[in-house]
């Protein structure tokens, strides 16, 4: 790469080239979270090991969370967006570019800042300090009494400055979708990923602000001496568990509505048919978004709250699955009677069904707080939302990066490849996630550095970690899959899979303005219209 | 309307939401923490009715109102007039919080680390205070360009947009003031 290209690259306001860069971030991050996650489970692998030390392992979750919700899910999910959401719906680019360039490059410092912390956290006093506060950082235990130093408060600015990042990214996204759509394109027919990524940047709006008030009061705890979270002083010890939570919960789906998204475009296409009730499909999108605002004190039934604020939580958190429920039906249906094409993103997409299934139903059970009681902080919640973020959503991204990998380089990635990709994945994720529910209904608390021999949690253990081999393996062929195929794979064309969206209508990678001409948008699939000019979509919707 | 002026409402729209639930936040706290102070000095203590300021802000969202106007008329002096009443009504709000915050500080004794009323007070008052001084670096800019001539009735819509946030500054002021002085005293 010369000094010139570089240059490109840094200065770019083009919302493609920022879209990469979000998501290859997001994919770096990516690695470092799971070479973290995979030093957590070598040191759980036996009882009573001493590969790392209690504090160290404390840091490594704590960086292992934030780095994968804060790193990798949010840059990937909005790069993504980034990228295809002005390609679907006719816009030369997002609403305001340079904001655009902002949110990036400021996520960025976020991450540097979060990492810096390795060799700053404690100032002069010695290197290899990192916070070690969990990723929700519940104050008042992160106050500066029981956590000094200045590790937290790189944790602190950190997210508060990629949080200030994403807000900027979302006000852009709804501003380009509400007025930037191509003639034609009317709300009815966007593609199902453009609502999933209106309704998340709209949660975005509501949840994130929180999080950074909530990120404030603790710096001016923690450096100006107030007492929001001081105990000691009158102040509450769970108000920060509900702010946090208020940001946290729909934070999940802020992240996985998307991935909703990506296997509502990708079904279709691998079925050859449309998509099965798409208003059910943008009411359900919507309809979670809505409901998700009023569960987030699941994660805190053991607190106290009390029987009825329990009850209304566990309502409400039951309530969630049946949006979700109904978008599980359209995808089958959508599936049931295709002509289906079974190419690695629709690989990835039938995976994420059965895995996202059980994380749902996991999440009912805990949704019932008598269950939670016995189960909280314990190994089958890390295994619950490790099914939904990494079986359901990463799945889902890995499906969007072989599907729109083509669109984005002009080259398709080997279907080879992606094979021994998807499998050991599959493998090896159900082979961690699923064997890691069983420590925890037996009593294994998380967040533990090592454990007795005698608790019946050995063989277990050891078996989750033999997964964590098979995922780097797959990861390692998916980074030899990009770099083998940006050089040699096949050229893609501008519509390699026989897409409708118009993303597939201009060429591979489009040009920097998108589109010399639009084709006419009359249905949800302006492609389909074009090529079968005798049997348009519109007179069917 | 063109499409720039539509993004760019779209723009304010999102950027106020958001506003908005970060502003919750520091007013749910302030309201959770009413009567929890361990220690004096208590609201009903200290605080006296900002009657003044408030008839000083919510006035200056008027002005900004009648300067977007004159704009829009092509009326650019007369516009400017506006914008620079409206930032002197700005100023005066902020120099009845810095009077405000003197009095308790060295007089009364509360500070951020007092006890939960200063805690709550300071950072909630000095928000809304943070966003009025942003508010009045953008009107002065407006003011300060109609003077120079570079304003036209052409930036109507701009300078509309910024009015939106300044009514937005205004609009939390009526929160703060109800939970602070009023409910919390």
């Amino acid at each position: 790469m010369t000094l010139a290209t570089l240059h490109d690259w840094v200065v770019t306001v083009d919302h493609k080239r920022l879209g990469i860069m979000y998501v290859v971030t997001g994919l770096v991050f990516l690695v470092i979270g799971g070479v973290e996650a995979f030093l957590i489970r070598l040191q759980l692998s036996q009882p009573g090991l001493t590969l790392v030390p209690a504090d160290t392992f404390n840091r490594l979750f704590t960086v292992h969370g934030t780095t994968m919700v804060f790193l990798v899910g949010i840059p990937i999910v909005f790069g993504f967006a980034n990228y295809l959401v002005p390609l679907m719906i006719g816009a030369r680019d997002l609403a305001f570019p340079r904001l655009n360039a902002f949110g990036f490059w400021i996520l960025l410092f976020g991450g540097a800042l979060l990492y810096f912390s390795f060799i700053g956290g404690d100032g002069l006093y010695g290197a290899g300090s990192a916070p070690a506060v969990g990723w929700f950082a519940y104050a008042p235990l992160s106050e500066r009494a029981f956590t000094p130093g200045n590790a937290t408060d790189y944790w602190n600015l950190s997210v508060l400055v990629t949080g200030f990042g994403t807000i900027a990214t979302a006000i852009n996204l709804i501003a380009t979708i509400t007025t930037m759509r191509a003639p034609g394109m009317t709300l009815g027919r966007m593609p199902v990923y453009v609502w999933t990524m209106l309704t998340v940047s709209a949660m975005t709006l509501l949840i994130l602000p929180p999080l950074s008030a909530a990120q404030i009061m603790l710096l001016l705890d923690r450096f100006l001496g107030a007492h929001y979270f001081d105990t000691q002083a009158g102040g509450s010890a769970i108000i920060w568990q509900h702010f946090f939570w208020f940001f946290g919960h729909p934070e999940v789906y802020v992240l996985m509505v998307p991935g909703f998204g990506f296997v509502s475009e990708i079904i279709p296409v691998f079925s050859r048919k449309v998509i099965f009730g798409y208003a059910t499909l943008v009411v359900a999108t919507v309809s979670i978004g809505a409901v998700s605002f009023s569960t987030w004190a699941h994660h805190m039934f053991t607190v106290g709250m009390g029987g009825t604020l329990n009850s209304f939580f566990a309502a409400s958190t039951m309530l969630v699955a049946v949006p979700t429920g109904v978008k599980i039906f359209n995808w089958l249906g959508t599936l049931y009677g295709g002509k289906l094409r079974f190419r690695t993103p629709l690989l990835f997409c039938c995976a994420f069904l059965f895995q996202f299934l059980c994380a749902g139903l996991t999440g009912i059970m805990l949704s019932v707080a008598p269950f939670d009681w016995q189960l909280t902080d314990s190994y089958f919640v890390v295994a619950h939302f490790h099914f939904v973020l990494f079986g359901g959503l990463l799945f889902t991204i890995f499906a969007a990066l072989y599907y729109w990998f083509p669109k984005a380089t002009g080259r398709m990635l080997s279907e080879r490849l992606g094979r021994w990709h998807f499998w050991l994945l599959v493998v090896g994720f159900n082979l961690t996630f699923v064997t890691m529910h069983f420590p925890g209904l037996l009593g294994m608390p998380r967040r533990i550095y090592t454990y007795p021999a005698d608790r019946g949690w050995d063989m277990l253990n050891l078996v989750t970690t033999l997964g964590v081999p098979l995922q780097a393996l797959a990861v390692l062929i998916f980074v030899v899959n990009v770099v083998y195929s940006l050089r040699r794979g096949a050229p893609a064309g501008n519509n390699p899979w026989e897409a409708w969206t118009l993303e597939w209508a201009t060429t591979s990678p489009p040009p920097a303005y998108n589109f010399a001409t639009l084709p006419p948008i009359n249905s949800r699939r302006p492609l389909w219209d074009v090529q079968h000019p005798d049997d348009p979509d519109g007179p069917h919707e | 309307m063109s499409s720039t002026a539509l993004r760019g409402r779209a723009g304010v729209i999102g950027f106020i939401l958001a506003e908005t639930s970060l502003f919750a936040v520091f007013v749910v706290a302030y309201l959770f923490y009413i009567g929890k102070s361990l220690t004096g000095p208590f609201p009903q203590d200290v605080l006296e009715l900002p009657i003044v300021n408030t008839i000083c802000l919510l006035s200056s969202s008027v002005t900004v109102a009648l300067a977007t106007r004159a704009l829009a008329s092509g009326r650019v002096a007369r516009a400017g007039a506006w914008l620079a009443l409206t930032v002197a009504l700005g100023l005066a709000f902020l120099a009845g919080t810095a009077q405000e915050w003197r009095r308790l500080i060295f007089e009364r004794g509360l500070t951020i680390g007092t006890n939960l009323f200063g805690t709550t007070f300071y950072p909630l008052v000095g928000l809304h205070a943070s966003h009025v001084i942003l508010g009045l670096v953008m009107l002065s800019l407006c003011a300060a360009f109609a003077w120079s001539g570079a304003l036209k009735a052409a930036h109507t819509q701009r300078v509309e947009l910024v009015s939106w946030y300044w009514h937005f500054v205004d609009g939390v002021w009526i929160v703060v003031f109800t939970v602070v002085y009023v409910i919390g005293r």
